[in-house]
Parts: structure tokens; C-alpha cells; sequence
């Protein structure tokens, strides 16, 4: 396997007119690591994931997902991530099995190939008797579970998660974040943005955004010593009090 | 009363920034009435007409610039009997009348009463067949005109649109569906908006009657609506150059009774939809087809199978129109449609009762 | 009568249909307090807020607010209580400033009459009073709502998850803003899906699948977790977790952040387990005692439940 980062940014800008939504950001993540991407609401995340996810061209600067170049080959990125967001992931009306088959289609899965994984999929989550239910009619915190080994049906190099865990409850986030380690385990990059300060504490090394610039970057631990705070919240609320602007 | 008013401004506000709604509300009347009026009339326009006439008397060339002088006719000349067809084909003339070459004789055998053979014939290029049957009409009814004397000749006269001009026609429809797409529509979902953003649920648990809360949402509306009378009213007197003999005030009153049922209408839809595309779908498609298809503004009632006659009745479009039609072309007092006033009242009334009734200041 | 309470539910309880949103749910708040409901979505908070709101009735169970019962009062309740329900409730279209008046009309008072009640509040959004609601950040967007809910004065505040999707410094912000109106006298029920917010309230209730699990003060809450808890870490935090799980005499282990909480069976020796961890190739395994948060009660209980 090489050992080459799986997301390499150098100096990320993005302008909307005269307003630089994302100021030279630098950083690179490793492959199979969980990479916590944190930010006030309006310093930039969501811009910042854009990019990488090929949706929005950089203004300038420079950056490779997966080997690709943002600047040039966002289609290629496209077919090597995968992608989760709270607000929208998964068809309400459409059954389990057909939320994974729909998936697969997308991400060019030859059937005998999707039902394979759909099976170790369901599996894995203990949803085989779910298989033909409404996606709208199961609990929130199944249907996350079920979004994010949708979203990583295709074995995605990276897998970008936007607040993957709003409003579940512990006993579930919980179970969530064993699937992501697990994906990590297998080689998955996740790169996961979140409000739960708490969850910041989950990730290998975290990046902290303030007003369009990195402003932190670093392993929890070690974030906490630099900031002398006892929890990640500490160390985020120092950084974006400081914050000049919101949305 | 200062709440009432503040209610009042906040649902003017909503209209006025949201700028492209209001475009439509404000332009759609118009640009509606200037399309069925100009571009999509049913009424023949620039007839080209030629004649064959082996004998020119006196009397056919009268005919022929009596024809000539109609607006709706253009004379394209005289052409040899064994021209027409050609003429035609080409498109030189899409109409041809033949006069016979016996025509002083003829007419006036048929006018001493003794039976007599064609004297005019009239060929038509009916590949559109509404322009070629109405400019037969036309031009049949100019020849029996302009015969010498109008004693036995039996006349045909088109009453209250002596033109037979469909712009005519189509206000009153028009009429009779903007009101409602304006009001209904536009009321229910503004009111399932604030539903579906949850500001209704604030509303509710405020000390106001929910009751107040909705009339206020329905005067901006209302006004809107009276200003799209008023522009509606001013295009048919000064563009398409309509009577108004009627009663004005009737047809403003009658308006107006009209705006409220489509008000309430608007209400009644949006206890029945949960969000607001599905508010709009029940206004757009349950509304706007029977309006169209089964109110008389487009196909006559009078031609529909019997039970369609009776579910027309039950649109109260077609009350309204009716209405419309009588005071706006035919010019009859107001007296004379207080049938269909005395409907729409009663349907108002039933609406708001039912839409009240329905609506609560709960959520459930 | 004047009630002790601001807020009394007895066995309160709603259905839809098959499901039961509440079931069973009895609390007091007391005047002036400031009370957490802290629960994951679809526990049926929002139930119990519409409830209380009386937007809807209940099936079971009866209620009251200042004394109101919320079914035969709930005009007199209207006027009494702020609520501000758990999605952005206010005109997107309308300036910060046509918002506040709209709701002061709405209750029929000016909005000079609560002023020295949202003035600190207000005075963060001041700068923006011509700017439109639908515009605002977030945290600005709460404030507004805040502001709003609070024009009337009312004696109970209800506030449905007035904390959710927005940045921990926001977050922390708004719960200053509550303190603050704590100390003037108004009663609140606050709920939020985040548990490290309930340190923040004097009481909390946990609620899942429409029923309480437990209700006391955030410390009484932690100190019933009367078992021994232990933190556990190492490079390999997947690998690590894996491991405990099939050691002996390790009752529950999972993920809680950068360590994992072990609950060990009776009779647990950290030092053997570590040995153990170690020769399973985790020589870097760190295993100490801990103290259990809310959220480890939270679990316990949902165990217990089922």
C-alpha cells in the first residue's frame, strides 16, 4: 500500500467575490485515519468539503483526493468517495434493499455484485429482517447506521460524513462510531465534521476552523496540552470565540 | 385592532419581498387577457379573396366591394373560373366567391319569391376549418346584406358581439379563473408555509384567535386581487375595446363577492394539505381544470352531456362568469343576474362555514 | 389556587395511532428552576412540548402550567407561557426588527415592555436589526427566537431543543443567556439532545421511547452509577475495543471518545487485564479508573429498560 496522504491541501482557497469563504488551508490526512473536521457554523467547513469532494472549484491553491487533483479531475474523486450528510442520504419511501440497490447502481455495481454485499451488509447491521422495510418508518439512529454502510457500499477511499450523528441516542452514536472505526480498521479514510465536541474526542487527529482559516491541527491529546484545556469543547471555544464573523 | 394591523403589514411584507410572486400575481391577468384577446382568439382575421365573375354588373361589383370593405376581408381581385383552384393551392386567395353569370337575374327572381338557382357561390380553402366556416358566415352574411332590397331575404344578425369577437368571450373566463388561481391558491400556501416552517405552531400558542390570525392573511390578498380587477377591467374597456354597457358597480360587487368564496376556498384548501406543493397542486389541478373545461369559459354548457351540465353547477366559476358575460357584454341590468349573485352568496357562505369549522387552534 | 409548581405533568400520555409518542410521563418543575429534558430525537419531546403548549391533547395523564390545566385552561396558558418550538420559527423574509414587533403584536404589547428582559440578548443583534432573519447565523437566528419568545413575559419559558445544529460556542452562549433569565424568576423546560448540555440545568430528566428514565440533579444523576467504571486506550482504539469485549470478566465496554468506558464484571483486576491486553499485542493499552458521565447513565438505563 503506499504511503502517500489520501487527502493532501496546500494553501485551499475559495472566494465568492470578495468574500473568502476559505482562507490557504493546509493539511494532509493519512489513509485509514479518522479525521475530525471541526468549524463554527460560517467558518468554512461545508465550503472546504465542497472542494474536496469535487462539488466547487477551488479560486486557487492546490489539493489531491485519492490521487486526484481537485482543480481538474473531480469526476474521478467522485467515483472513490463516498458521502453521508444528516440532512439527506437515504430515499424515506424507497425499502432498505432498495436504498442499497439504487446505491449500487449509481457507483456501477454489477447486480450479483450488490446483492453480495448488500447480504454482509445487512448482516453486519442485523437488519436481514429489515431488508423490505420503508427507510422512512425505522428508527433515526438505524437509519444512520444504514446511511453510512450505504454510503460505503462501493468501498470508497475516503468517506466524507457531515454531522453523521445528530440527535441519536448515546446507545446508538455509540454503535455508529464502532462502524467507523471498523471502516478505518479496513483502510477507509473517514473525514467526518460534527458539533458534538465530544465526538472530537473519537477522531485520530482533528483540524479546527475559524473564520476560514485552520486554526488548530493535531491529535486530541495533543490539541488539549497545547491549549491547556481539559476537553476538546475547551479548546474549541477558545479558538472560535475569537471568531470575526458568522455566516 | 393595532395587532390586527401589524398582522395586516407582516402579510403584506411576505408579498411584497417576495418579488416574483408578486410579478406573476400582478402580470398574469394581464398578460392572460392580451393573449386570448390578440394572439389565441378564435375570430378569422385577413380573409384573401378573390372573385370569378364572367358578368361584372353593376350589382356584383357593390357585392364585391362591400366584401372588400369588411376589415376581416382583403380583395386579392378577379381571377378566371379555371384560376380558382390554383389560386387556392398557391394560397394567392384562401377564399373565392363565385358569382353566377345570370347574378342581377337570379336575385331578383328570389326576391319576387319565385324559386331560382345559386347565385353565388362560395369556395373556401377550409384546411383550417374554425377561419373557413366563420369567414363563410361572415361573408354570407355581407352578400344577403347588400342585396337591392332587404324585403324577403332572411337576415342574420349576431347579437351582443355583432363582430363575433372572442376576446369578448374569454374576459369573463379569464376572469372567472385568476380570482380563484390568485386568491385560493396563493392563500393556502401562505398558510401551509407558516405550517410547514413552524411558525404556525408560535402562532397558535399565542393568546390571538387563529381566526384573526387568517382573515388578516387573506386582505393582502384581497387588495391584490382588487388590483387585478381593476387592471383586468381597464384592458377590456381600452385595449380590446369591450362595451361595459352593464351595470359597473354590479360587476365590481359581483367581483368582490367572487374574491371573498375564492378566499375562503383558499382557506378550506389549506386544512386539507399538509405542505405546500400539495396546496399547490389541489389548487392548480382541482381548481383550474373544471374551471376551464366545465365553467362555460371555454366549451358552451349548453353542448355538454346532462351530467357534466350538473356538475358545472357545483363550480362556481361558472355562476360567476355567467354573470360576467351578461353584465359585461350583454350590458343587462343587475337585477337580472341576482339568480347567480343569490348562488355564489350561498356558496360563499357554505365554504366559510365549512373552512372554519375545519380549522382550529390545535394541531391535531 | 396558586400552584408550587410551574410545571406539574401527572402520568402524562399521547398516542398516534400504533405508537405511543409519551407514555406515562410525570415531573414537576419548580418556579424558577431550570429543568433539562435530555433525550435522543424521537423520544417524544416534542410530544411533550406540543402537550404542554397545548397544541395537542392528551390521550392519558393530565398536566398544568402555573396552575392552568392545559386541556380546560389552555387560553389562559397561551398567554402565560414563551415557547419556542425546535425549528427556526420565525419570518425569514422579515428584518430582526419586523420580527420582534410582529411577535409583540401577536401578544399584544410593545416591545418596550419586556426590554429590560431581552435586553442583553437583544443588544447582541442589535447591529443587525435591518437584517432579515432568514440571514442571520445560526446562533443569531436562536437569539432572535429567544428574544421573541420572551416579549410577553412569561412566567414559564418552553424551549424544544433550542440548541441543535448550532456551534458549541453559540451553544454555550445561549445556555449563559438562560442562566441569566433564571435569576429573573422564569421557570424553564428546556430540551436538547446533547448530554454534556445537562450539566448546565438544575434538574434534568432522561427520557427514551416516550418514557423518563430517570429524574434529579445532574450530579444525582451521574452518582447513580454506583459501579466501578474504567477509561481504556491505545493506538488501536478498534482493535482494543474488540479485544475487552472477549476478555473475561469484562461486563460492557464501548466507544467514549478518546477512551473506551470498560464496566467490569465483580471482582475485576485492571493489572490482569492489561497483561492480558498486552499479550494480545496491545503493550501500549492504557486501563484507569474513570468517572461515569450522564451519557454512561443514559446507557445503563436504556439497558435497563430493555
Amino acid at each position: 500500500m503506499n504511503n502517500d496522504p489520501i487527502i493532501s491541501v496546500r494553501e485551499l482557497s475559495k472566494r465568492f467575490g470578495s468574500f473568502v469563504a476559505v482562507d490557504r488551508i493546509t493539511f494532509d490526512v493519512a489513509r485509514g485515519e479518522i479525521f475530525g473536521f471541526l468549524g463554527a457554523n460560517g467558518a468554512g467547513k461545508t465550503t472546504a468539503m465542497r472542494m474536496l469532494c469535487g462539488l466547487s472549484y477551488p479560486t486557487s491553491g492546490s489539493g489531491t483526493v485519492a490521487g486526484f487533483d481537485v482543480m481538474r479531475q473531480g469526476e474521478q474523486i467522485k467515483r472513490r468517495i463516498g458521502y453521508m450528510s444528516q440532512r439527506f442520504s437515504l430515499y424515506d419511501d424507497l425499502t432498505v434493499l432498495e436504498n442499497i440497490r439504487l446505491y449500487g447502481g449509481i457507483y456501477g455495481l454489477t447486480r450479483r455484485e450488490i446483492l453480495r454485499r448488500a447480504v454482509t451488509l445487512l448482516d453486519r447491521l442485523q437488519f436481514r429482517r429489515e431488508a423490505d422495510t420503508l427507510v422512512g418508518s425505522l428508527p433515526l439512529g438505524w437509519k444512520q447506521k444504514l446511511a453510512f454502510s450505504v454510503a460505503t457500499l462501493h468501498r470508497p477511499e475516503v468517506v466524507f460524513l457531515d454531522e453523521p450523528t445528530g440527535g441519536v441516542d448515546p446507545v446508538t452514536r455509540r454503535q455508529f462510531w464502532e462502524l467507523i472505526y471498523e471502516a478505518a480498521a479496513e483502510g477507509t479514510t473517514v473525514f467526518v465534521t460534527t458539533h458534538y465536541m465530544d465526538e472530537a474526542e473519537y477522531c485520530s487527529r482533528v483540524s479546527i476552523m475559524v473564520d476560514g482559516q485552520v486554526r488548530a491541527l493535531g491529535a486530541p491529546a495533543e490539541l488539549k496540552r497545547q491549549f491547556a484545556a481539559g476537553s476538546m469543547d475547551e479548546v474549541f471555544r477558545t479558538l472560535a470565540r475569537g471568531a470575526k464573523r458568522t455566516e | 385592532m393595532g395587532g390586527f394591523l401589524s398582522f395586516v403589514k407582516k402579510e403584506t411584507l411576505h408579498i411584497v419581498r417576495d418579488r416574483r410572486t408578486m410579478m406573476i400575481a400582478l402580470l398574469m391577468p394581464v398578460v392572460q387577457i392580451l393573449l386570448f384577446g390578440f394572439a389565441l382568439s378564435t375570430e378569422i382575421n385577413n380573409i384573401d379573396f378573390a372573385v370569378t365573375s364572367p358578368n361584372r354588373t353593376e350589382a356584383v361589383r357593390r357585392q364585391v366591394e362591400r366584401i372588400a370593405a369588411n376589415p376581416y376581408f382583403t380583395f386579392k381581385g378577379y381571377i378566371a373560373p379555371n384560376e380558382i383552384d390554383n389560386a387556392l393551392r398557391s394560397g394567392r386567395a384562401d377564399a373565392v366567391a363565385v358569382f353566377a353569370d345570370d347574378y342581377d337575374r337570379q336575385t331578383a327572381a328570389t326576391e319576387r319569391g319565385e324559386p331560382a338557382e345559386k347565385a353565388v357561390q362560395l369556395i373556401f380553402d377550409a384546411s383550417n376549418p374554425n377561419n373557413a366556416a366563420a369567414g363563410a358566415g361572415y361573408m354570407q352574411s355581407i352578400l344577403l346584406a347588400g342585396r337591392q332590397t332587404g324585403a324577403a331575404a332572411p337576415e342574420t344578425r349576431l347579437l351582443y358581439n355583432p363582430q363575433m369577437k372572442s376576446a369578448y368571450n374569454f374576459v369573463p373566463g379569464i376572469m372567472g379563473l385568476i380570482f380563484i388561481l390568485i386568491c385560493a391558491m396563493l392563500t393556502s400556501v401562505s398558510i401551509v408555509r407558516e405550517e410547514e416552517t413552524g411558525t404556525m405552531e408560535v402562532l397558535l400558542v399565542s393568546p390571538v384567535r387563529p381566526i384573526r390570525i387568517i382573515f388578516a392573511k387573506m386582505i393582502p390578498y384581497f387588495l391584490l386581487s382588487c388590483l387585478n380587477l381593476v387592471s383586468i377591467l381597464l384592458l377590456a374597456r381600452f385595449v380590446l375595446g369591450m362595451p361595459m354597457s352593464g351595470s359597473l358597480a354590479g360587476l365590481v360587487g359581483i367581483s368582490l363577492l367572487y374574491l371573498m368564496l375564492a378566499l375562503a376556498l383558499g382557506l378550506l384548501i389549506s386544512t386539507l394539505a399538509n405542505n405546500q406543493v400539495t396546496a399547490m397542486l389541489i389548487s392548480g389541478m382541482l381548481l383550474m381544470l373544471p374551471i376551464i373545461m366545465l365553467s362555460g369559459m371555454v366549451f358552451p354548457i349548453e353542448n355538454m352531456p346532462g351530467i357534466l351540465q350538473g356538475v358545472s353547477c357545483i363550480i362556481p366559476a361558472r355562476w360567476y362568469i355567467e354573470a360576467v358575460r351578461k353584465l359585461m357584454i350583454e350590458g343587462v341590468p343587475f337585477a337580472d343576474v341576482l339568480r347567480e349573485v343569490l348562488i355564489l352568496a350561498a356558496m360563499t357562505a357554505v365554504l366559510i362555514g365549512v373552512a372554519l369549522r375545519k380549522f382550529n387552534d390545535k394541531l391535531e | 389556587m396558586a400552584a408550587r409548581n410551574a410545571i406539574e405533568a401527572e402520568g402524562l400520555t399521547k398516542r398516534y395511532g400504533a405508537l405511543t409518542a409519551l407514555d406515562g410521563v410525570t415531573f414537576g418543575v419548580a418556579r424558577g428552576e431550570l429543568f433539562g429534558l435530555i433525550g435522543p430525537d424521537g423520544a417524544g419531546k416534542t410530544t411533550l412540548f406540543r402537550l404542554l403548549t397545548t397544541l395537542i391533547n392528551p390521550d392519558g395523564g393530565t398536566a398544568s402550567i402555573a396552575g392552568c390545566d392545559i386541556v380546560r385552561d389552555y387560553r389562559e396558558i397561551r398567554k402565560r407561557v414563551g415557547y419556542m418550538p425546535g425549528r427556526f420559527s420565525l419570518y425569514p423574509d422579515l428584518s430582526v426588527a419586523e420580527n420582534l414587533d410582529f411577535f409583540a403584536a401577536l401578544f399584544g404589547v410593545s416591545a418596550e415592555a419586556s426590554r429590560d428582559l431581552i435586553a442583553p440578548i437583544y443588544r447582541q443583534i442589535e447591529p443587525f436589526r435591518t437584517r432579515r432573519a432568514g440571514k442571520l447565523s445560526g446562533g443569531m437566528k436562536q437569539k432572535l427566537a429567544l428574544c421573541c419568545a420572551l416579549i410577553h413575559r412569561p412566567s414559564v419559558l418552553l424551549l424544544d431543543e433550542p440548541t441543535t445544529g448550532v456551534d458549541a460556542v453559540s451553544r454555550s452562549e445561549f445556555w449563559d443567556m438562560l442562566s441569566e433569565l433564571k435569576s429573573k424568576g422564569i421557570s424553564m423546560l428546556v430540551s436538547t439532545p446533547y448530554m454534556d448540555e445537562a450539566r448546565r440545568c438544575d434538574r434534568i430528566a432522561l427520557i427514551n421511547e416516550a418514557k423518563i428514565l430517570g429524574i434529579d440533579t445532574p450530579q444525582g444523576i451521574v452518582s447513580r452509577f454506583d459501579e466501578p467504571i474504567y477509561a481504556l486506550s491505545g493506538r488501536d482504539m478498534y482493535g482494543l475495543l474488540l479485544a475487552a469485549r472477549r476478555a473475561e470478566g469484562v461486563r460492557e465496554c464501548y466507544p467514549f471518545g478518546e477512551a473506551h468506558h470498560l464496566i467490569p464484571d465483580a471482582g475485576f483486576d485492571a493489572a490482569a487485564f492489561a497483561r492480558f491486553l498486552a499479550g494480545q499485542g496491545f503493550a501500549d493499552a492504557v486501563i484507569r479508573p474513570a468517572e461515569a458521565g450522564i451519557e454512561d447513565v443514559f446507557i445503563k438505563l436504556m439497558h435497563h429498560e430493555q
